[in-house]
């Protein structure tokens, strides 16, 4: 049989953790029922679905929007989102003339309750080093190709505040209603390293 | 000091992330059980108030920043294994559960017999 060491330390890994809960419920400090809840929560509940409601309703609805700006984290609590990696939230406008992409440079602070968990990608040594840098060009590569006037501002997680990226409305989507505008807001486009999707039909 | 992670011609981006089953609210967020497990006993444990997020961050920015700096290669990286590494750390330094009570555990549970049913036994 082959000798695979990452499939041996994925093994290694979930041994600990396994012995790590038993340890733990064994001495009363958690509930393994708890465990499963938030799991299930995180894997199933909470994620971008979030976010792009507070996007399309900034988006249909200009006084929600100002409010947003002003205090994203009292904004997005009116629709009823919060919690963990969500006490201080920023939301970022984009515009024609400037584009905000965010990323955790240290480790891979998130906003939690309005994207759910962080993608591969965000966590990758290559994202969190390379989009400080040279931004453009890691934009480039991730299918974002932003013309040179437009200014590009990188916004690294500090240890309490997160950040959202309110994208541009597309153009074209005036008759759509909030909950089709909805569909056209990716996470991609929350983190700021995508536009949001062109309704169906337009190119 | 050759960091390939820092050398911009070095690894690209994995932007479409492993072939992820689709799921209610975005996509798959673990690529394996005791990634969940292991993220569900971090908060649950973190919001029983035994540890502050804050000290947690501090421990994994560590753990990530030695790994960077040990310049291993990309294809290695595993965030979830930085992530255990900061855990046990927290664990220990809150008098939680001591490594040697840590590792003590994982050699019981490696001399169980093979397919054995290894769930909350």
């Amino acid at each position: 049989m082959s000798h695979d060491p990452d499939r041996d330390e994925h093994a290694r890994l979930a041994l600990r953790v396994e012995a790590l809960e038993s340890l733990l419920a064994e001495k009363g400090f958690l509930d393994p029922a708890q465990v499963d809840a938030i799991v299930r929560r995180y894997e199933q509940d909470v994620g971008p679905l979030n976010g792009a409601q507070v996007v399309a309703r900034a988006w249909v609805d200009p006084a929600y929007k100002a409010r947003l700006l002003a205090d994203g984290t009292a904004a997005i609590a009116e629709l009823g989102f919060g919690g963990p990696q969500g006490e201080y939230m920023v939301v970022l406008e984009n515009t024609p003339a400037v584009h905000n992409v965010v990323v955790c440079t240290l480790c891979s602070c998130y906003p939690w309750p309005v994207l759910g968990l962080p993608p591969a990608w965000y966590k990758s040594p290559a994202y969190r080093s390379r989009i400080v840098r040279e931004p453009r060009a890691v934009l480039r590569e991730m299918g974002l190709e932003l013309p040179a006037e437009v200014e590009v501002r990188v916004w690294d997680s500090s240890s309490e505040v997160r950040y959202l990226v309110l994208p541009e409305r597309p153009a074209g989507t005036e008759r759509l209603s909030e909950e089709a505008l909805r569909a056209l807001v990716t996470r991609d486009a929350m983190i700021g390293v995508a536009k949001a999707s062109q309704p169906a039909g337009r190119g | 000091m050759a960091d390939q992670a820092l050398d911009s011609a070095g690894p690209a981006l994995d932007t479409a992330g492993r072939a992820a089953p689709p799921r209610r609210n975005g996509e798959l967020v673990f690529e394996a059980p005791w990634e969940s497990r292991l993220f569900g006993l971090t908060l649950a444990l973190c919001q029983a108030g035994l540890f502050e997020w804050e000290e947690f961050r501090r421990l994994l920015i560590a753990e990530i920043g030695a790994w960077e700096a040990a310049g291993h290669a990309a294809a290695a990286w595993s965030y979830y294994a930085c992530w255990q590494a900061a855990f046990e750390r927290v664990l220990a330094s809150k008098g939680l559960c001591a490594p040697a009570e840590l590792d003590a555990r994982v050699s019981a549970f490696e001399a169980r017999a093979p397919g054995h049913d290894h769930r909350h036994a």
